[in-house]
């Protein structure tokens, strides 16, 4: 037996490669269908050396991996949408003040306690717009376990490098899916971590002030410098402040960080895009059942092709306007109402000929629910 | 060989999706094969209907979940009734003769196996019906080795529990045999 081969659900998958990529504190509290995520931490992490602690609920699960973030700890916590909702207050805050943390969102059918045991692809929006005021947001996905596993390791570098959270949008169809992964080797995929400080104890540290590249250097919280963080539009020493000028380019900063980084941001994979007329545009559990049709059609001569989206924020949207010119036809395929739909129709030139193939039941999309869709838009009936 | 796909189905507590697990980490780790599974569940775990899907090939697998099974596993009526219009022409019917009383002629071949009477005859013990199952499936399909089942066993549970669940996985062989080809 080759012992870099795995079965494994998707969620361990997700567990496995968050140790892989250094974390060493998660918090939080279990729920359908992200707790296997937990209860694999709670046996693997503390073998490791790590901590892991199950809060009383969602929301101080959130704050307290802020809090280790700020002492120096690679943090996540994983939850699905009702904890998600409640995620998103302490969210805001690890935006506002900063803090680099990944937060796995396995989503259910909502809104509210929704469908528990069954999937959806719901929360995209929320991911990008859960948090009040204007901020910015990185929220990866992935289809099978070898990209959850990668997905899951490039959330936490990407956290480091930009000090922000980044959301982990897993569904349950990948979550509960138990399929063979191969680990990767140590090293295989870069890890990354936090930039710190250069600066000696007794001098003069200013937490919140960038480097001429927009990135802000920390200082482990509790450590040699003493400084604040609040939630406030601070200044450079991160304490509370109005001034306009020093509020105007904190927000501008905290838009620009991640926006002006979107081609570094966007992961994404082609399948047979060279000669489409017609593109599938899916993600998560539902680009399986797009990808599926695609080859199966292919073998019948069709010209259909799959953009599959890993980056879902900030929304690649340069990728889909340049894949999709020569497209007569851009189908959506996801498990909501057409949320990534939107964002499709304001990349494209034309966006009268994106449509959406979805499936909002409970049930996971199938190969040829997308087939019967597009026969319709093709206009040829079912 | 050609894509299997495979749907297990009783009741909570039977020990279906767990089956499905164990024969497909057993092709995964130890006969070099791709294999995913699945399963549908509800709040209520133990009594409440149960499915797992299982698809089985040496090449890619895309699609995960399994919407006509070449192989069809019912260990209840319930399950029986809800699932035996799904399964693929010519395709494979296992069901328990304890539990379930086939009612119509379907395209498939239908193998009736008294196997919780006789786990509960030679062994007296329910918990491992579900391997006597995987025993009767393996001989019927030759999906998997069956020393490949019992080294998936070796690492899930504890070693006191292995005899009993190799006798149940020998047990559901022989009847499987009495069948196969």
């Amino acid at each position: 037996m080759n012992k870099k081969i795995k079965f494994a659900q998707g969620n361990e998958v997700c567990a496995e490669a968050a140790l892989y990529a250094g974390l060493d504190f998660f918090a939080g509290y279990p729920i359908t269908p992200s707790t296997e995520i937990a209860e694999h931490l709670s046996i693997m992490l503390p073998r490791k050396g790590g901590k892991f602690i199950q809060m009383e609920d969602e929301i101080s699960s959130m704050c307290a991996i802020i809090g280790a973030s700020l002492t120096g700890h690679k943090v996540m916590t994983a939850t699905s949408g009702p904890g998600f909702s409640l995620k998103q207050e302490a969210l805001g805050y690890a935006i506002m003040a900063e803090i680099p943390c990944v937060v796995v969102n396995v989503q259910r059918g909502g809104p509210s306690t929704g469908i528990p045991t069954h999937g959806s692809q719901g929360d995209i929006n929320q991911a990008r717009w859960g948090v009040h005021g204007d901020h910015s947001i990185i929220a990866l996905t992935a289809s099978n376990h070898q990209d959850v596993f990668l997905m899951t390791v490039e959330a936490f570098n990407l956290a480091e490098t930009y000090r922000t959270p980044v959301i982990l949008l897993l569904d349950e169809g990948v979550a509960h899916l138990r399929e063979r992964f191969i680990v990767p080797e140590k090293g295989e995929i870069p890890l990354l971590t936090r930039l710190k400080t250069s600066v000696k104890e007794g001098v003069d540290y200013h937490p919140y002030l960038p480097r001429e590249d927009g990135r802000l250097p920390m200082s482990d919280f509790g450590g040699t410098h003493r400084y604040n963080v609040t939630g406030l539009y601070h200044d450079m020493w991160g304490f509370p402040t109005t001034k306009p000028t020093i509020v105007h380019r904190l927000i501008h900063h905290l838009v620009h960080k991640i926006e002006h980084n979107v081609d570094r941001i966007a992961r994404f994979k082609e399948y047979y895009m060279e000669d489409a007329e017609c593109i599938l545009i899916s993600y998560g559990f539902s680009a399986r059942a797009a990808l599926h049709l695609v080859k199966n059609r292919r073998a019948r001569g069709e010209r259909l092709g799959l953009l599959e989206l890993q980056t879902l924020w900030p929304f690649p949207s340069h990728v889909v306007r340049e894949k999709c010119v020569d497209a007569r036809y851009v189908v959506v395929v996801e498990m909501n109402m057409g949320q990534v739909l939107q964002s499709v129709k304001l990349s494209v030139e034309q966006p009268e000929k994106v449509f959406l193939a979805n499936r909002i039941d409970g049930v996971a999309i199938t190969p040829t629910n997308i087939k019967n869709i597009l026969q319709v838009i093709r206009g040829k009936g079912v | 060989m050609k894509k299997c796909r495979i749907v297990f189905s009783g009741s909570g507590g039977q020990g279906v999706i767990t089956a499905a697990i164990i024969l497909a980490e057993a092709a995964v780790l130890y006969e070099n094969l791709n294999a995913v599974q699945s399963q549908d569940y509800g709040a209520a775990a133990r009594g409440g209907s149960s499915r797992a899907d299982v698809i089985i090939s040496d090449s890619e697998i895309i699609y995960p979940k399994v919407i006509e099974p070449n192989v069809l596993v019912c260990l209840t009526q319930e399950a029986y009734n809800k699932f035996y219009p799904i399964i693929r022409p010519g395709g494979l019917l296992i069901t328990d003769t304890r539990f379930v009383k086939i009612q119509r002629k379907a395209d498939a071949h239908q193998v009736e196996l008294p196997m919780y009477r006789t786990v509960m005859d030679d062994i007296g013990k329910p918990i491992v019906f579900n391997i006597c199952m995987l025993g009767a499936l393996i001989a019927l399909t030759e999906l998997v080795r069956p020393e490949s089942i019992m080294k998936v066993l070796e690492i899930r549970i504890p070693s006191g529990f292995l005899k009993m669940n190799r006798k149940a996985l020998n047990l559901g062989i022989g009847l499987g045999k009495q069948f196969a080809g």
